[in-house]
């Protein structure tokens, strides 16, 4: 059985409980933060498993190689916590059963990974990509299920994603490069975390844009737009490769606006708060986000996650922000779009 | 030709009567599961005149008539059970009036939903009527006639409860208007404050009279219109949340739906919920008092509204939502029917239950879903199964099926809807006999002979 790796006593000699402190739902002092996680760590009952809104923001601000944020869900399953309605979780998990209906192209050693994430079926085109294309895999057979530390469930994830290592393994793929950071995150960071082996090298879609927006740098044209971040909580996982982000905006000549909600401070996009907890905290965060991004002068809001962009991306269009895609942003910059 | 065929030929042209076998083959079923029964002619009138005398012509041969509009009624209610003549509306599709500041239209009988739908969309963009899901070429005049429902039926009730007006073919051949326009130029009421005889003709499935005019009810049409999805587990709740949904009197339409497939479906029950606004801060305004409305089951984690992707959205706002249709054929083989009893929104759950039951039973595909009528006074829950037209051992268990759901949506305290002739029986062997007997008198008051559509709502014995 996988187990996480945490170790409360790590905690205990913390010296700034920075996973709840710098959190931005629960706004708790030093003392608080650490005796509360070491209460967790314990398997005692705190507040913190209730109010946690699982925004996975405290898998970066512990930089002492804890896992505050799963083990907050490890023990809220444990303890029969929910975050979501029963049945928003019961969708979840219905809707990434492997069904057979996964989707392969050319696939080579190296290979693009769309995960569960249909838009990238259409949006993977172009000179970015002509050097790995048309080897991607595409299903539910290689979605990490990730996703469901948002509904407090550990135990899906532990039986599936072996399961999908093991599909990756089966095509004898050397290398993937991830275009959804969750997935990333999942093989680079959780997997680990829960002793589960990975024997391919993960790349972040944002570091191969990067090296390859470096090799076609003779195509970019500046692109002198002021764009806001739209930081998704699965990037949590993988915040060693946040700084490409800026790195590629330096890159196409973009201006990424100095706002309030970016890096550490990111607001979530609403999707997941609206459907576990309702209207109001949706709202409130939503409002607050697009406020900032209104008032710092964003004309375009880049989203990482195509599901982020579902949801936030017609609210910010409403206040005369265009939503774009990072891989779309990337694309007009060489000319494409 | 018979004499008979060269009569319709005379009152409606040789190009639109028939008495081939090959019309008849087409006209002797529905997409449902009722046997065929084969017409002796078809006719395809273009005016109210030629329907008197079709009518005429039948009452004094004593030969059977039966109007129909798309034939989508699925129970069987357009097959000649005794033979004689189909009168198929469909040439009769004329948008006689509409009035704008009176917010009705005044269409002819054999006029389509699309049809309609599509004028006011073109020449009156701010009206709507309350259109079912069934294939847009279903018949205004029809859905009224089965009382159906649409999309405005949570605000404003049955489909036949949103009419000014009618003008209907009399078994003998008359012409008669009933409502407002019996004594006005103008089609504002169907009956009130005159005694309304409408009820003469609705729900009666053209047994007591053939509608060439109706008067339907329009409504304001917001600019926006947006679709959310409530999600539980516990069917056992379901009512309480239509309930507080109902009481925002926010809301434009209410679906709740259970079906195993796709994936993204199975195990739940979804309350679809639509609403409109004409501007986004009404819009808005709606969704939040809608979403704080079901606040205390997301609380309990017994429910919550589930992120509907863009790419959903438009198949779900459609008019009529063609998913409907498309579930009609998930087994292949055309073969889809639906047993929707009128009930109280409380007996829900027993419903989610049988459906459960019998799929299970009969090993059938299924899907559950239910339009609240009214502000949550009653539901049309529609046990609906689909099946492969060319495989009769799967025909017969959804026969078995429906059969079931007909024993048990009786004992459940509810109403058969557009009834086939099995179920028009029992609901009559249930009856309080006085109003046995008052339907009775009024059948054979207006059909001595029996001609308008024979086999259906036929009082034997009281
Ligand atoms: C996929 C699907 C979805 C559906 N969804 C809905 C829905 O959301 N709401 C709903 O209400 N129904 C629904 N239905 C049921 C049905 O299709 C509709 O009620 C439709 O309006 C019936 O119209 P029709 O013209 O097909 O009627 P028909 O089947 O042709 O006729 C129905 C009855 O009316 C009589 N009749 C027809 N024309 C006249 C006339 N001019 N005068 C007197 N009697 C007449 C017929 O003799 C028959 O008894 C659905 C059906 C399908 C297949
Ligand atoms: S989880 Fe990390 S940041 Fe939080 S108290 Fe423990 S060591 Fe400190
Ligand atoms: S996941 Fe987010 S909300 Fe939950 S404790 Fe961590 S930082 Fe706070």
């Amino acid at each position: 059985m996988y187990t996480l790796k945490f170790d409360e006593n790590v905690c205990r000699t913390c010296p700034t409980g920075d996973c709840l402190v710098k959190c931005q739902y629960l706004h708790l002092d030093k003392e608080t933060a650490v005796a509360e996680m070491v209460k967790i760590g314990q398997g005692a009952d705190s507040f913190v498993l209730n109010d946690c809104v699982t925004c996975y923001a405290c898998e970066e601000y512990c930089r002492r190689g804890n896992h505050p944020f799963y083990l907050i869900t490890e023990r809220r399953q444990e303890k029969g916590i929910l975050t979501a309605p029963r049945a928003i979780t019961r969708q979840w998990i219905n809707i990434g059963e492997p069904q057979g209906k996964y989707r392969l192209g050319e696939v080579k050693e190296r290979v693009l990974s769309f995960g569960f994430m249909p838009e990238f079926l259409g949006w993977i085109k172009g000179r970015l990509f002509e050097d790995v294309m048309p080897s991607y895999i595409f299903g539910q057979e290689f979605f990490c299920n990730v996703v469901y530390i948002h509904f407090a469930d550990t135990a899906v994830i532990k039986e599936r994603l072996p399961q999908v290592v093991d599909n990756f393994r089966k095509l004898g793929v050397k290398e993937v490069i991830f275009l959804h950071d969750e997935c990333y995150g999942a093989f680079t960071q959780l997997a680990p975390a829960f002793g589960i082996d990975v024997p391919f090298q993960s790349i972040h879609y944002y570091e191969y844009l990067y090296h390859r927006l470096q090799e076609l740098k003779d195509l970019i044209r500046p692109l002198n737009i002021r764009v806001a971040y739209q930081r998704p909580c699965s990037s949590r996982l993988s915040s060693d490769q946040h700084h490409f982000f800026a790195d590629i905006m330096d890159l196409i000549g973009v201006d990424l606006v100095a706002r309030e909600y970016q890096d550490e401070n990111a607001l979530c996009c609403g999707g997941i708060l609206s459907m576990n907890y309702g209207y109001d905290l949706a709202h409130d965060v939503q409002k607050r986000n697009i406020d900032d991004m209104t008032a710092h002068g964003a004309q375009f809001c880049v989203f990482n996650c195509p599901a982020c962009q579902s949801t936030l991306g017609p609210l910010v269009a409403k206040q005369g922000i265009k939503p774009i895609h990072m891989i779309h942003l990337c694309r007009k910059a060489i000319g494409e779009m | 030709m018979t004499d008979i065929t060269q009569a319709l030929a005379g009152i409606v042209g040789e190009a639109y009567v028939s008495n081939h076998p090959e019309e008849a083959y087409f006209y002797a079923r529905d997409p449902g599961l009722m046997p065929p029964h084969a017409p002796d002619y078809v006719v395809v009138p273009k005016v109210v005149e030629e329907i008197q005398e079709i009518v005429s012509l039948a009452n004094r041969e004593k030969i059977p008539v039966v109007p129909m509009g798309a034939g989508l009624a699925l129970t069987g209610l357009v097959i000649p059970l005794k033979g004689g003549i189909v009168i198929d509306m469909k040439r009769m599709t004329r948008i006689l009036k509409v009035n704008e500041t009176g917010r009705h239209a005044i269409v002819e009988g054999g006029t389509s939903q699309g049809l309609l739908k599509s004028y006011l969309e073109k020449h009156h963009p701010r009206l709507r009527h309350s259109i079912p899901d069934s294939p847009a070429t279903a018949t205004i005049a029809a859905n009224v006639m089965i009382h159906g429902q649409g999309r405005l039926t949570q605000q404003y009730g049955f489909n036949s409860d949103m009419i000014t007006g009618l003008e209907v073919v009399l078994a003998s051949g008359q012409v008669s208007r009933i409502g407002s326009c019996a004594l006005s130029p103008d089609w504002f009421s169907k009956g009130a404050p005159l005694p309304d005889l409408t009820g003469l003709f609705l729900g009666w499935f053209g047994a007591t009279g053939i509608i060439t005019k109706i008067g339907v009810k329009l409504y304001p049409k917001k600019k926006l219109r947006d679709v959310e999805i409530f999600l539980t587990d516990r069917a056992d709740l379901v009512p309480d949340m239509i309930y507080e949904l109902t009481h925002t009197e926010m809301v434009e339409d209410i679906n709740v739906f259970a079906q195993p497939k796709p994936m993204i479906f199975k195990d739940n029950h979804h309350i679809t919920l639509f609403f409109t606004g004409d501007t986004d801060e009404e819009l808005e305004f709606k969704r939040k008092t809608i979403w704080h409305s079901l606040d205390r089951f997301i609380r309990n984690k017994d429910g919550g509204f589930m992120g509907v992707p863009p790419v959903m959205k438009p198949t779900l706002l459609d008019m009529p939502q063609r998913s409907v249709s498309r579930f009609a054929d998930v087994t292949k083989g055309g073969g889809f029917e639906y047993s929707g009893p009128i009930i109280m929104v409380d007996k829900y759950p027993a419903c989610a239950q049988k459906i459960l039951e019998l799929a299970e039973k009969y090993d059938l595909g299924y899907s559950g879903m239910a339009r609240i009528i009214g502000r949550s006074h009653a539901m049309m829950y529609g046990f609906a199964f689909t099946f492969n037209r060319a495989d009769p051992d799967m025909m017969e268990r959804t026969r078995k099926a429906l059969h079931e759901v007909s024993v048990f949506a009786l004992e459940a305290g509810g109403i058969f809807w557009k009834a086939t002739v099995d179920e028009q029986r029992m609901a009559m062997e249930k009856m309080d006999p006085v109003t046995l007997g008052l339907m009775k008198m009024i059948k054979e008051q207006m059909d001595p002979n029996g001609i308008m559509n024979p086999g259906n709502w036929e009082v034997t014995e009281v």
